[in-house]
């Protein structure tokens, strides 16, 4: 499939990016572009110009600090995955990231790209959520829960572009998926963080809403950090995603079994 | 319209191509070179796979305007003259293919995972690592078998010139 017409910018600066932003009429921040190329493909989007941002420094580089782990919006999977300072800070978190797509994905698409367009069955979502990021744009500073608005929406503005993200370091935290046997997507996924103020359980996946936290799992875990501790809970039915791929009752099963899973086996990743 | 200079295969080509063009569309329309396929076209099958600046990537969800001046290696610039690329050859020699429409982006995928992991492959990383790549006729058993046999060639072949010095 061809695309429709299109210009390609490739600005070196936040300002000179967001200028052509508000000159173009239906205009797109294209990152990695995993997701937004193959919707212009399918014609399923159309933009009169593609913005290029992955070559503005604000938008590139790890770095940590005595509480966070700052990644541009524009870093590669591939690079989040094995960066040193990400595998030795939160482990889970690079060992997700390993997980993302496949090899050929990671080589191009970014954390940004994957924030930006919040797809429900994303795993950067879960882990922001439970790491309670902060999310640094162009203007303004969010939370995770003040910038997760549901499937594929986000706080961000037409033409806020998104600078970098900041993840909370946990004491320790796990991540357990369930991939869709075909698409490798998660069917349901848990991201389970232990922080010095409590534990934080973000679901991806299986929301109809998209990215959530299961308070009720928080609590229960707090109290005693076990997968025992979950044994008596079930995920809120209300609140699952049912399509051909898996029901609501199996889907709120998975959700359990995902965070026992990532509750026992922390500091690392387990496929399921 | 965005001129792209590439060196393809060890050749530097320039191309005048509309910004929307894929680079698979440019190596297919405008550069003739038809061995990279386009599978499913919605980036997950993997037979448009590509290497770029060493790294494979799935040239159908790439814009060629954006990769202006890269280091590209396609299926065409494996073998030298008759005498085949040792990734080509395990996959003739272990059945790797059948219909032979992934076979490019299998092979560009083994080629740069055995680099990547300089010859250190087992089968559960080639699976792993093969998971950007469909075959809907192999069951994958013989393509997995013949990347293990050329990683092994790799090794055999890093040894020997090491021992060389």
């Amino acid at each position: 499939m061809y695309l429709y017409d299109t210009t390609y910018l490739r600005p070196g600066s936040i300002d000179e990016a967001k200028a052509l932003y508000d000159a173009g009429e239906s205009p797109a921040f294209l990152s990695g572009g995993h997701t937004l190329l193959p919707a212009m493909k399918g014609h399923l989007a159309r933009h009169d110009r593609l913005i290029d941002i992955r070559r503005i420094p604000e938008l590139q580089g790890i770095a940590e600090d005595e509480s966070y782990l700052t990644i541009g919006a524009a870093t590669r999977h591939c690079d989040v995955a094995a960066a040193p300072v990400v595998r030795n800070c939160i482990p889970a978190l690079a060992g997700m990231v390993g997980t993302i797509g496949d090899v050929q994905v990671r080589h191009v698409g970014t954390i940004g790209g994957s924030l930006a367009n919040n797809d429900p069955a994303a795993d950067y979502p879960s882990a922001a959520l439970a790491l309670d990021a902060i999310f640094r744009t162009d203007q303004r500073t969010l939370t995770a829960e003040e910038y997760f608005q549901g499937l594929y929406t986000t706080a961000l503005e037409p033409g806020e572009l998104l600078v970098s993200v900041s993840f909370r370091k946990p004491e320790h935290a796990g991540y357990a998926k369930f991939r869709n046997p075909a698409s490798r997507y998660a069917l349901a996924a848990a991201f389970v963080a232990v922080h010095a103020d409590g534990v934080r359980v973000a679901i991806t996946g299986a929301g109809n809403d998209g990215v959530y936290r299961w308070h009720e799992a928080e609590s229960a875990l707090g109290h005693k950090f076990e997968s025992e501790s979950l044994d008596p809970l079930r995920a809120d039915m209300e609140n699952m995603s049912s399509d051909m791929h898996a029901n609501a009752e199996y889907r709120a099963e998975l959700v359990k079994f995902c965070t026992q899973k990532a509750v026992t086996n922390q500091n690392c990743i387990t496929l399921l | 319209m965005t001129l792209v200079n590439l060196t393809v295969n060890g050749q530097e080509r320039e191309c005048d191509v509309p910004d929307g063009t894929l680079l698979v569309h440019l190596l297919r329309d405008h550069l003739g070179m038809t061995g990279t396929h386009v599978g499913c076209d919605t980036s997950q099958c993997g037979a448009c796979t590509v290497i770029l600046n060493g790294e494979a990537v799935k040239s159908c969800t790439i814009l060629a305007a954006s990769v202006g001046n890269a280091e590209l290696q396609t299926v065409e610039g494996l073998a030298e003259g008759d005498s085949l690329h040792d990734v080509q050859t395990a996959f003739r020699t272990h059945h790797g293919l059948q219909c032979g429409f992934c076979t490019p982006g299998m092979i560009m995928a083994a080629v740069n995972m055995i680099d990547r992991h300089k010859g250190q492959l087992d089968e559960t990383l080639v699976r792993h690592d093969l998971e950007g790549n469909l075959c809907r006729c192999t069951g994958y058993h013989n393509i997995v078998k013949a990347i293990l046999s050329a990683a092994e060639t790799y090794r055999a072949r890093h040894q020997a010139a090491m021992a060389q010095g």
